[in-house]
């Protein structure tokens, strides 16, 4: 009559230590599923203030509770505690303006160009509503706008957005429209390339200073991790191929996998440009680690410097590499200043990739009116070249004045060749050197100064002191009401 | 024995029964081993579990922690079935359930050998799953070979896709006239995603139009989207977390399957209404569904439906409502009010009335309100599905303060916006349009039953939407889905018209289809009688 019972086998001697260890740990487990089967599901403990929960408490007896929303919204719901939104939001409290506003808050924190307005005004009033009612032969076909189209976009739109992508490129490389699928601006587009190259809890690599949405755009709903590649103001930061593979091994180590990795060039916030090299060695590294690259090229008609551009897709195209890694972004919200039309575009060497960003356009399409409007306007070369040659010039004019100002007050500026913004090293203006005093002179040019640039911090930079300015939608005497302000900040930090 | 067994091992934990202490004497140097304590006789019960118990727990928090990645849940059968069966459409006109299976097994060959050739990098599993779905082959099919009266008078007539051509004439003189305000208005700078107050205001007019003024909606309770499929898709990532699900009573939309489920990794529990009921809502079976999730630890976070409902076409009444959010607010959970086709009632003016859940959660406390969203499309109602313009109704502050920033990834654009202030602010184009639009929907509605009423075919009565429902049991060869795909191929094949078949709308009954008429003029609906009576001949 041999029984088992925990424990008495290690008196009696043979196996014992063996089945009376297991048998506590299987009661465990099944206690532990047991739990689990009656837990409700996991509740984010900030989710419900103590008084709500109180009120539930009471309302159970009339059987009504208050109605909970689901975890993942909480974090999405709540405001936002980056210092790039904060000082986005405060900037709508008390706008400038040179006239009605002139102690208002100056917006340098938002990416956007107002410098062609007038061109794009002028082609608005000539061209908007023939362009919507223009349908090829001559009479007005209201079904060719108002119906179901290709959420993917419409295929003429797609050999325009290739045309001009190549035109701004300056026509070193060729894009193909069936690799295209146009989506409601760049925003949509990061978050559904996310979605598709990786799974819930994977990760991308992303060197730093990064720009501040990317949080928002694939965190919010994809669930994929940003692993910080950080880089240095001793080389412009600009990223290394050996900063890469350490971030990727330590990742790897702590047992996330990395899908792959994300890039702005130019970058934003700095404004550098990748070089040919640059580019080739980080495809080649991620060859060899067979992941992801995502290029963020939404800054290719917005360069200004001697620095020569080279988009991806030329790479890509040029050598015996695997295309099929390859993933760029691209929208006309920055190179043709037009946000407000929320249209970008994802370019994917992966068949999958197209196919199933194409389904997924059922959410983030963009709208057919306003797909015959870019039709023409990107098809009119004319208008097109006119336009870039000036945009690319008032960038330039706008960012030598804008630097040459912060240089006089002895604040230099990262090197940049492209983006409607520059990289501004105010760490002389720091009270500490740190995150925390990087943090208080934000607030300081916020309150003080009245200005909103955006922190280092809410790029994830890792030295404290930088500012991202964007100086495209100031008028030209916007520029010494600025260095007035940050003078006279300046003055009464450094007295 | 195991009884004793148990007892045994008690009574040597007691303290009590200390008796066959004999260890006592290593006091000085006292290591706690598992199991060790209960030859000493003090505690060593507990110690003696407690211990593995937590190497236990340790290992298994450490597997968790090093495992890579969940493996990717198996796609729903239901979607993978309607999917995979329709997308065998040309060439077999008898697509065999073995032969389903087979398509979805080499699929997911497909799926492991880039992996293991290396070279090739791999999308993520969830974007697999997409590949796999969604699909409908049908509308691909119309695409390449459309009908045209005098261009291909052979092609084939779209009556699957729900879009509402009926009233274009109106739309389009209205967009002729609207060439001012767009060009001068500043529509090319950033504008919030979730839309323009002006515009809300409109929306809200408009929704309250529907509804005959019964209810004044508020327009800050208003977020837009880029059309209702991406308001549910919000709507569902807000209310519920993944792993979580919806009741959704059937025959539904066959969108939710996609919207609900694609990205935000949601359930759907389907509950079957039945041609007894005239398919109507039972409180009853939802409740049965609710429970049987429940014992299988699945949470449900809402039940979504669609008024007018959409295959049926039918109107929920203010019992069905008020029934329904009795039940909701039993169990403590969300709704979800579909009601993109609002504006398009067809019925006799005193029978038909369209009741919007706002309005029976405008009598109820403020408490409960929070539970009632309600989903609409102000572009498929206003005949411009091109438009792309939806929204989301909600009583939820934290919902809407989540969907507001959400909508960056479905946004509106500018020159969209304008162009429907330019219209829904005219109060004289909105009410020329439903009055017009509800007229043609009417008669083309009823020449269209009566059409297939000269067949032999019933359709269920109807009051909105831009469909009906009609009963074609008595047309499949084998009553189940097979038979009903095989009279779909039929339809597709030889009578050249693309229809949506009851399955596709998780209808339990088969033999039931929906016809979208309002993509048809009055002309097309003979040629469309014709061509169904040549498949019903062919039945024979």
């Amino acid at each position: 009559m041999r029984l088992i019972v925990p424990l008495r086998g290690v008196i009696q001697g043979r196996g014992g230590l063996f089945v009376g260890s297991l048998i506590p740990c299987c009661l465990f487990y099944f206690l532990q599923l047991y739990l689990k089967g009656r837990r409700p599901p996991p509740s984010d403990p900030t989710e419900l203030p103590r008084t709500s929960s109180r009120s539930n408490l009471f309302s159970r007896g009339n059987s009504i509770g208050r109605v909970r929303v689901s975890s993942r919204a909480v974090p999405v719901a709540k405001p936002p505690d980056s210092p790039y939104y904060i000082g986005l939001e405060r900037v709508k409290t008390d706008p400038y303006d040179r006239i009605t506003n002139t102690d208002g808050i100056i917006q340098l924190g938002l990416a956007e160009s107002t410098l062609c307005f007038d061109l794009l005004q002028r082609w608005m009033s000539e061209n908007l509503m023939e362009s919507i009612m223009q349908s090829g032969d001559g009479e007005f076909d209201i079904s060719s706008i108002a119906m179901y189209k290709p959420f993917e976009g419409l295929l003429e739109l797609r050999v325009a957005f290739a045309d001009f992508m190549s035109r701004i490129m300056g026509g070193k490389v060729s894009f193909d429209p069936s690799k295209m699928v146009i989506t409601a601006g760049g925003t949509p587009a990061i978050e559904v390339l996310a979605f598709c190259l990786a799974d819930h809890g994977n990760a991308f690599l992303i060197p730093t200073p990064y720009y501040p949405g990317f949080e928002r755009d694939i965190k919010f709903r994809t669930g994929v991790e940003l692993i910080p590649v950080h880089c240095r103001s001793s080389d412009n930061f600009t990223v290394t191929v050996s900063a890469l593979e350490q971030a990727f091994n330590q990742a790897r180590k702590r047992g996330s996998k990395v899908s792959g990795i994300l890039f702005s060039n130019p970058s934003n916030p700095v404004g550098n440009i990748l070089s040919r090299e640059t580019l080739h060695d980080i495809l080649k590294f991620a060859q060899e680690k067979n992941i992801h690259v995502i290029y963020d090229e939404i800054f290719a008609g917005s360069v200004y410097g001697e620095k020569e551009f080279v988009s991806m897709a030329e790479i890509a195209d040029s050598g015996d590499v695997d295309k099929s890694r390859v993933h760029i972004i691209y929208a006309l919200s920055k190179d043709l200043s037009i946000p407000g039309f929320r249209a970008g575009v994802i370019y994917s060497f992966h068949e999958d990739v197209v196919s199933a960003a194409k389904k997924l356009m059922r959410f983030s399409s963009v709208s057919v009116p306003v797909q015959r409007i870019l039709i023409s306007l990107l098809s009119d070369v004319r208008f097109i070249e006119e336009y870039m040659t000036a945009h690319r010039q008032r960038i330039r004019d706008k960012h030598v004045r804008f630097v040459e100002g912060l240089k006089q007050l002895g604040i230099p500026c990262a090197e940049s060749g492209g983006g409607l913004y520059c990289w501004v090293d105010m760490s002389s203006l720091l009270t500490s050197y740190s995150e925390k005093g990087e943090l208080e002179l934000f607030e300081k040019l916020l309150t003080v100064a009245k200005i909103n640039a955006t922190p280092g911090t809410a790029c994830f930079c890792i030295e404290p002191g930088w500012f991202r300015c964007c100086f495209t939608a100031l008028a030209d005497e916007d520029i010494p009401v600025i260095m007035d302000r940050i003078r006279q900040l300046a003055e009464s930090i450094r007295s | 024995m195991t009884l004793t067994g148990i007892y045994r091992s008690r009574r040597s934990g007691t303290p009590d029964s200390e008796t066959s202490s004999g260890g006592g004497g290593t006091a000085v140097m006292r290591v706690i081993v598992p199991l060790q304590g209960v030859v000493q006789g003090h505690g060593g019960l507990v110690l003696g579990s407690v211990i593995p118990c937590a190497f236990f727990y340790f290992l298994q928090f450490y597997l968790k922690r090093n495992r890579t990645d969940d493996p990717e849940p198996e796609p729903d059968p239901a979607i993978q079935n309607s999917a995979s069966s329709t997308n065998n459409n040309s060439g077999s006109s008898s697509p065999s359930q073995s032969e389903l299976n087979g398509l979805a097994r080499s699929l997911s060959r497909v799926i492991i050998s880039p992996r293991s050739s290396g070279a090739h990098v791999s999308v993520s599993g969830r974007a697999n799953c997409i590949l796999k779905g969604g699909d409908s082959p049908g509308l691909r099919r119309v695409e390449e070979d459309s009908y045209d009266e005098s261009g291909n008078p052979d092609g084939i007539i779209e009556l699957g896709l729900v879009q509402n051509k009926l009233s274009l004439d109106v739309i389009k003189d209205w967009v002729s006239q609207t060439s001012v305000g767009l060009s001068s208005s500043g529509i090319a700078s950033y504008e919030p995603p979730d839309g323009l107050m002006e515009l809300k205001m409109g929306v809200t007019r408009l929704m309250s139009e529907a509804t005959k003024n019964a209810v004044t909606f508020d327009p800050t309770q208003l977020v837009l989207t880029s059309g209702a499929a991406s308001a549910i898709e919000i709507l569902s990532f807000c209310l519920a977390d993944s792993g979580n699900a919806f009741l959704v009573p059937t025959p539904c939309s066959p969108g939710f399957d996609v919207d609900v489920k694609w990205r935000n990794g949601l359930e759907i529990i389907h509950v079957p209404c039945r041609s007894s009921d005239n398919f109507n809502i039972s409180v009853t079976a939802l409740d049965r569904s609710f429970s049987q999730a429940k014992k299988r630890g699945v949470r449900i976070r809402g039940v979504i439906i669609s008024n007018p409902s959409n295959p049926m076409g039918s109107l929920l009444t203010r019992e069905n409502l008020y029934a329904l959010l009795d039940f909701t607010r039993e169990k403590n959970i969300h709704i979800i009010s579909n009601e993109i086709f609002a504006s398009s009632v067809h019925g006799d003016e005193e029978e038909a009335e369209f009741v919007s859940i706002a309005e029976i959660a405008d009598t109820e406390e403020n408490l409960d309100k929070e539970r009632v969203h309600i989903v609409y499309d102000l572009s498929k109602d206003l005949s411009f599905p091109g438009l792309r313009a939806g929204a989301i109704y909600s009583f939820n502050e934290n919902v809407l303060a989540a969907s507001r920033k959400l909508t960056a990834f479905s946004p509106v654009s500018s020159p969209s916006q304008h162009l429907l202030i330019s219209a829904i602010s005219k109060p004289e184009f909105i009410q020329t349009y439903i009055k017009t639009n509800r007229q043609r929907l009417q008669r083309i509605y009823s020449e269209f039953v009566k059409g297939l009423k000269g067949l032999g075919i019933e359709c269920m009565r109807s009051n909105g939407g831009l469909f009906c429902w009609a009963d074609m049991r008595g047309l499949i060869s084998s009553y189940s889905e097979k038979g009903e795909i095989e009279l779909w191929n039929k339809f597709l094949n030889i009578g050249k018209i693309n229809v949506t078949p009851g399955s596709c709308c998780h209808c339990i009954e088969p033999g039931w289809f929906r016809f979208c008429f309002s993509n048809l003029s009055d002309k097309d609906v003979l040629v469309v009688m014709n061509r169904i009576r040549k498949v019903c001949k062919s039945q024979d």
